[in-house]
């Protein structure tokens, strides 16, 4: 599938193709809609922003990519999400293996309590890497992409908690890296981080969309346009469920609304 | 707005103020004054020999060596049959077990059974341990029996102690491909260890101020020697304790204060031993 080809903020994605797809995604908790009819295609090696209003289902909606919602009790997906086209709600998809894929990372950096190596080590771990030479290599690999092997080389085996904020949320995105995954979600990544930090997380994503799918959720809508190449902005209907206004290349979007209510919202005339 | 809070209200503050700290010297004071009691009439009779000698007289003279390891025994034995259970039920309560109704009545039941009286435990084991499964009046009878109870408590805290391990932490782990089984074995079941032994440990040192329940199921008065198998029938503190305070005329009182303080001194250090843990886990999560 082809995307667009257009020139977005600082990354051409006219060759990129569709890495993720729904079709007529709705998502129920109970009888409670939180999002109806959602149709998009992510374009793959790009960074996507959702945003929105709060409470419009952004975060729902970036969960349905990595199942997150299925430990959600009355959670439920209708129409289609595909992988690389393959649907990832299908009876034969193992979530353990869609996981290692599509790594996550969340709201409040939340790193284990255990030291910096075994939290970047955790995830090779459980997936069957023990030998003590192979994991070194894989924490200062991880470690570097997620440009936190300066700040903690001689510190590996204290404390995570030991680290800044900003360092600890660096550090949940190299523990997702050392599972070499081929799409990472970040939910509301900075929002708990002070600007400089912030600024660091969001260099470090431009850097990694070279290799890898980025889905960010973000309620900063300068952050929305500084680092992402595609943007889709979501909002609520009456009855509170979230619906996709408009989607396009980063830089049309914010500059070029086609609907009024993306106006409003990015001129700031509401939420 | 007014600024100052009139007369009334500020007497009102202060009479609540007071009431309160009234109320928790009371109960201070009670609980003092129990120990100390114990501690000070006890203290005369606690020797070398009154610890490690068997009685004589009818537990009038000699000491209640055999009584101390019977305790300890079925500290034990309540420890290995309860804690394994208890903490498996809990993994399943708090992890696996779907959310609904007949969850929230087993849950229910559960903390229920803490508030069954004991005495009604030791009948239950009295008819299942000793007369159908044929264990007879036994140490293994009455740690069964003791687990029994143990269970409602190590089930619970266990319980509560996973559920009380951060949402985020979970997530973490399942969000990187582990499973569920290895995010409840590698983040779970550390995070909730110092918990769930809390839980056991006082749930140990309930067990061994137990005597209602093993009345029925093989505590015996005078034993000669110590149990030599789980199907021996053995001493134990509190049983002795209610024996030599109401049911042998002419036994000195500083014997029964003797023994109620080995009582309250081992019950006591296992709750100590409690709070130790829960301290240092504490500490080290910081």
């Amino acid at each position: 599938m082809k995307v667009d080809s257009l020139l977005s903020n600082n990354k051409i994605v006219e060759h990129n193709k569709a890495k993720l797809t729904t079709e007529r995604v709705s998502l129920y908790y109970g009888s409670f809609q939180a999002l109806r009819d959602i149709t998009l295609n992510i374009p793959e090696r790009a960074i996507t922003a959702i945003i929105g209003p709060s409470g419009c289902g952004k975060s729902s909606f970036l969960r349905i990519f990595d199942r997150m919602n299925d430990l959600i009790t009355g959670a439920r997906v209708e129409g289609s999400v595909q992988l690389d086209g393959i649907d990832i709600y299908d009876r034969c998809i193992d979530v353990v293996e869609l996981r290692k894929r599509v790594g996550m990372v969340f709201q409040k950096p939340n790193p284990f309590p255990m030291s910096v190596f075994e939290n970047v080590a955790f995830g090779p771990r459980r997936h069957g890497r023990n030998n003590r030479g192979e994991l070194e290599e894989i924490v200062e690999k991880s470690l570097r992409q997620a440009a936190l092997w300066d700040e903690v080389k001689d510190k590996l085996d204290q404390s995570a908690f030991d680290l800044s904020g900003g360092q600890q949320q660096r550090l949940c995105i190299a523990r997702v890296l050392a599972v070499e995954p081929q799409i990472i979600l970040m939910d509301e990544p900075c929002s708990a981080l002070d600007p400089i930090a912030t600024l660091k997380i969001e260099d470090l994503m431009r850097n990694l969309a070279v290799n890898y799918t980025i889905v960010i959720v973000t309620h900063n809508m300068q952050q929305a346009a500084r680092v992402s190449d595609m943007a889709a902005f979501l909002m609520m209907e009456e009855d509170r469920a979230g619906i996709l206004v408009e989607y396009g290349l980063t830089a049309e979007l914010f500059t070029n609304p086609k609907d009024k209510r993306t106006e409003d919202y990015i001129t700031g005339r509401f939420g | 707005m007014r600024v100052n809070s009139g007369p009334s209200r500020r007497l009102s503050q202060k009479a609540a103020f007071a009431l309160l700290l009234f109320s928790t010297i009371a109960v201070v004071a009670v609980t003092l004054y129990i120990i100390l009691r114990i501690a000070i009439d006890g203290a005369g009779t606690i020797s070398w020999g009154f610890l490690t000698q068997p009685p004589t007289q009818a537990g009038k003279a000699g000491g209640i060596f055999p009584a101390i390891v019977g305790t300890f025994y079925l500290m034990l034995g309540t420890l290995i049959l309860a804690l394994p259970i208890g903490v498996l039920a809990g993994i399943y309560l708090s992890e696996y077990a779907p959310k609904n109704w007949l969850t929230r009545v087993i849950n229910l039941a559960i903390i229920n059974l803490a508030g069954v009286p004991s005495i009604v435990y030791g009948l239950f084991g009295l008819g299942v341990f000793v007369l159908m499964l044929n264990f007879g009046m036994s140490l293994l009878a009455a740690s069964l029996t003791l687990a029994c109870q143990a269970l409602a408590m190590t089930i619970t805290t266990s319980r509560e102690a996973l559920l009380a391990v951060p949402r985020e932490y979970r997530e973490g782990s399942l969000a990187i491909g582990a499973t569920k089984w290895q995010t409840i074995r590698h983040i779970i079941l550390p995070q909730a260890r110092s918990g769930i032994i809390t839980g056991a440990v006082l749930a140990m040192s309930r067990a061994a101020g137990e005597s209602a329940p093993i009345l029925v199921v093989g505590a015996a008065f005078l034993v000669p020697g110590l149990p030599q198998s789980p199907f021996d029938r053995f001493m134990a503190l509190p049983y002795h304790l209610y024996t030599v305070a109401a049911q042998v005329p002419g036994m000195p009182a500083d014997t029964k204060w003797g023994v109620a303080l080995v009582l309250l001194a081992v019950v006591l250090s296992f709750n100590v031993l409690a709070t130790i843990v829960r301290l240092r886990a504490r500490r080290r999560r910081v």
